[in-house]
C-alpha cells in the first residue's frame, strides 16, 4: 500500500525526486504503524483484562499464592512508602510555613499540611512509589517466565496463568495501595509535624485536632480509596507487559521499563479523571 | 468449573479416528507469511510411541504446542480421546490438559522453586485430596523414578541440562497423564546422558503405556523409542512408518536425511 502511494507520489511531481520520494511515504507509513499500534495496544490490554476478570471471578482461587503477593506489594513496600511519605512530610511543613508566615496565616499550617499530605501527595507518590518497585518487578518477572517458557509450562501443567499470576498480583495491588497511602499520609503528617515543632513548640494533639478540626471523612476517604484505582493500573499493565513479553533479555528489560513508564503514565491519568470525578460525587 | 461431560470422550468422533489418543488433521499453521504447517495430519494411540523428526524450523515444536492448546492452528483440527480442542475455553482445555504430559524442550522448569517444588506444583493445584506427605511421598517416589531423588532441595540453577529434563518429566509424568509430548528431550545432550533419557522413555512406556510423541532431532533416539516415524519437510508429514519403511523410501528428501543422520 505505502508502495504504491510512493510511486504516485513520484508519476505526480517528478520533478521534486528524491525529497518526496523518501520523505512522504515514510511519514505516512509511519504515522499510519503508530496509530494502528496504539489501538491494537489498546485492544490487546483490553483482552488481557476480560481474561483476567473471568479468571479473577471463577474457581478455583489461588488464595495462598494472593497472600504471598499482599506481603510482596504490601509489607515489602513499606518501607521505601514510609520514606516518601515522611520526606514529603517535611517538605510540605517547610514550604507551607514559608508560604503562610509571608501571608500571616500561620494558624492555617495544620490544616494545610494535613490537606496536602492527606489528599494531594500522599495518594500520587505512594502511587509512584509503588509503581516504580512493585511495577517493575512483575514485570521482569513474568516477561522472565514468559520467554523461559515457565508460563507455557503452567499452562500446559492444567493451571490457568491468567488466575495465578495475574489475578493474584492485579487484587493485590488493589487491595495493598490505600493501606499503603494510609501509611505513607501518618509517616507524612508525623515528620511535618516534628518539622514544625523543631522550629516553634506544638504539640501532636494540637496540631491533629487543628489540622483535623471541621474534616469529615469524605474529605479524605475518596483521596484514600482512589489509590485502588492506582492499584489497577499498575498490577494490570505491569502483568500485561510481563506476560506479552517477546525476544529473550532484552524484552525482559523492556518489559520491567515499559511497566514503569506507562505505569506512571497512566496513573497520573488516572489522577486528572479521579480528581474531578470526587469533586463532582463528593464536594 | 468444567464438568464430566466437557471432558467426556466423544465415541462418535473416537471411533472415527479409530481410537486414538491423539488424531491431528490437516492442521495448518502460518507465522505473517511464514507457513509452518501446511496440511499435517497425525495420529496416536495407547500404548504407542510417534517420534516426528525434520529440519529446524519445520514446525516440529509447533505441532506440540498446537496439541496441547498452547498454540492455535489457522485451521485443521486436533483430537484428544475424541474430543476437538479448537475453541475450547481455557478451563475446559486444562480438564484435557490434565491427561497430558509436557516436556519442554529446555524443561522450563520454575526457576524460584527446588526440584521437589517443580514437581509438587501441578499436584498441590490439581490433587487437593491429598495430604501433605502423600504429595511429598508422591515427589519422591516420581523424582526416585528419574533418578533425581538426591537432588530434592536444589534449586533448577543448580543441576545440569539432563538433569533438569529428568525433572521435567518427573514434572510431567505427576498428574499420571495418559499422552505425552517430549520436545527434543534429548537435545543439547552428551551422548551417554542421551542414551539415559532414552532409556527412562523406553521404562516408562513399558510401565505406563501412553500414547507419546516425541520431537527430535536425533534419528538414533528416535530409532529407540518409537514404534513409528514421522518426517516433515516443508510443513507436511513427507513419510510416516516404522524405521524400515523410511530405509525403503524412494523419497530424495528421505534418503538424505537419513543420510545424514
Amino acid at each position: 500500500m505505502s508502495d504504491r502511494g510512493f510511486t504516485g507520489v513520484v508519476d505526480v511531481k517528478p520533478s521534486l525526486p528524491m525529497r518526496q520520494d523518501v520523505s512522504a511515504p515514510t511519514v505516512v507509513s509511519t504515522a499510519t504503524g503508530l496509530v494502528s499500534g496504539f489501538f491494537e495496544w489498546f485492544g490487546n490490554l483490553g483482552i488481557f483484562s476480560w481474561r483476567v476478570l473471568t479468571a479473577a471471578f471463577t474457581p478455583p482461587y489461588e488464595w495462598r499464592e494472593l497472600i504471598r503477593q499482599l506481603d510482596e506489594v504490601g509489607s515489602k513496600s513499606m518501607p521505601l512508602v514510609l520514606l516518601a511519605g515522611a520526606a514529603i512530610g517535611v517538605v510540605i511543613s517547610l514550604e507551607a510555613r514559608y508560604s503562610l508566615s509571608r501571608f500571616g496565616a500561620k494558624s492555617m499550617f495544620p490544616a494545610t499540611l494535613v490537606y496536602s499530605v492527606i489528599q494531594v501527595m500522599g495518594p500520587i507518590i505512594t502511587g509512584l512509589v509503588v509503581c516504580g518497585r512493585v511495577g517493575a518487578g512483575i514485570g521482569a518477572e513474568l516477561a522472565s517466565m514468559k520467554v523461559s517458557e515457565q508460563i507455557d509450562a503452567i499452562e500446559a501443567s492444567a493451571i490457568n496463568p491468567f488466575r495465578l499470576l495475574a489475578a493474584t498480583r492485579i487484587v493485590a495491588c488493589i487491595l495493598m495501595l490505600p493501606l499503603l497511602t494510609v501509611a505513607a499520609d501518618a509517616s507524612g503528617l508525623f515528620t511535618g509535624w516534628f518539622a514544625q515543632a523543631l522550629v516553634e513548640p506544638l504539640s501532636f494533639h494540637q496540631f491533629i485536632s487543628a489540622g483535623f478540626s471541621g474534616a469529615t471523612f469524605s474529605a479524605f476517604l475518596p483521596q484514600t480509596f482512589k489509590t485502588a484505582v492506582y492499584g489497577l493500573i499498575i498490577g494490570l499493565i505491569a502483568c500485561f507487559q510481563g506476560m506479552n513479553t517477546r525476544g529473550g533479555a532484552e524484552g525482559v528489560g523492556r518489559a520491567a521499563t515499559n511497566s514503569v513508564v506507562l505505569g506512571s503514565l497512566f496513573l497520573i491519568l488516572a489522577d486528572v479523571v479521579l480528581v474531578k470525578f470526587i469533586l463532582v460525587f463528593f464536594p | 468449573m468444567a464438568t464430566t461431560d466437557t471432558i467426556a470422550i466423544d465415541q462418535a468422533e473416537l471411533e472415527q479416528h479409530g481410537g486414538a489418543s491423539v488424531a491431528v488433521e490437516n492442521l495448518c499453521k502460518a507465522f505473517a507469511s511464514h507457513t509452518v504447517l501446511d496440511g499435517v495430519s497425525l495420529s496416536v494411540s495407547r500404548g504407542e510411541t510417534l517420534a516426528v523428526l525434520g529440519r529446524s524450523g519445520t514446525g516440529k515444536s509447533v505441532l506440540l504446542k498446537i496439541i496441547i492448546g498452547l498454540e492455535t492452528p489457522d485451521s485443521g483440527s486436533v483430537c484428544i480421546h475424541g474430543q476437538n480442542i479448537a475453541g475450547l475455553p481455557i478451563d475446559r482445555l486444562s480438564e484435557i490438559r490434565k491427561k497430558m504430559g509436557f516436556l519442554f524442550q529446555h524443561a522450563a522448569l520454575y526457576d524460584s522453586l527446588t526440584v521437589a517444588g517443580n514437581v509438587a506444583f501441578p499436584l498441590e493445584h490439581h490433587r487437593k485430596d491429598m495430604s501433605r506427605s502423600e504429595r511429598s511421598e508422591r515427589v519422591k517416589h516420581l523424582l526416585a523414578e528419574v533418578g533425581m531423588e538426591d537432588s530434592f532441595d536444589k534449586l533448577p540453577s543448580d543441576i545440569s541440562g539432563g538433569m533438569q529434563k529428568r525433572v521435567g518429566l518427573a514434572r510431567a509424568l505427576a498428574l499420571e497423564p495418559e499422552i505425552l509430548l517430549l520436545d527434543e528431550p534429548t537435545a543439547g545432550l552428551d551422548p551417554i546422558s542421551s542414551g539415559e533419557i532414552d532409556e527412562l522413555i523406553l521404562k516408562l512406556q513399558r510401565e505406563r503405556q501412553m500414547a507419546s510423541i516425541v520431537v527430535t532431532h536425533d534419528m538414533h533416539s528416535a530409532r529407540t523409542i518409537a514404534n513409528r516415524l514421522a518426517i516433515l519437510d516443508q510443513g507436511n508429514v513427507v513419510i510416516e512408518g516404522s524405521f524400515d519403511d523410511l530405509q525403503q523410501s524412494d523419497i530424495g528428501f528421505v534418503k538424505e536425511f537419513l543420510k545424514q543422520s
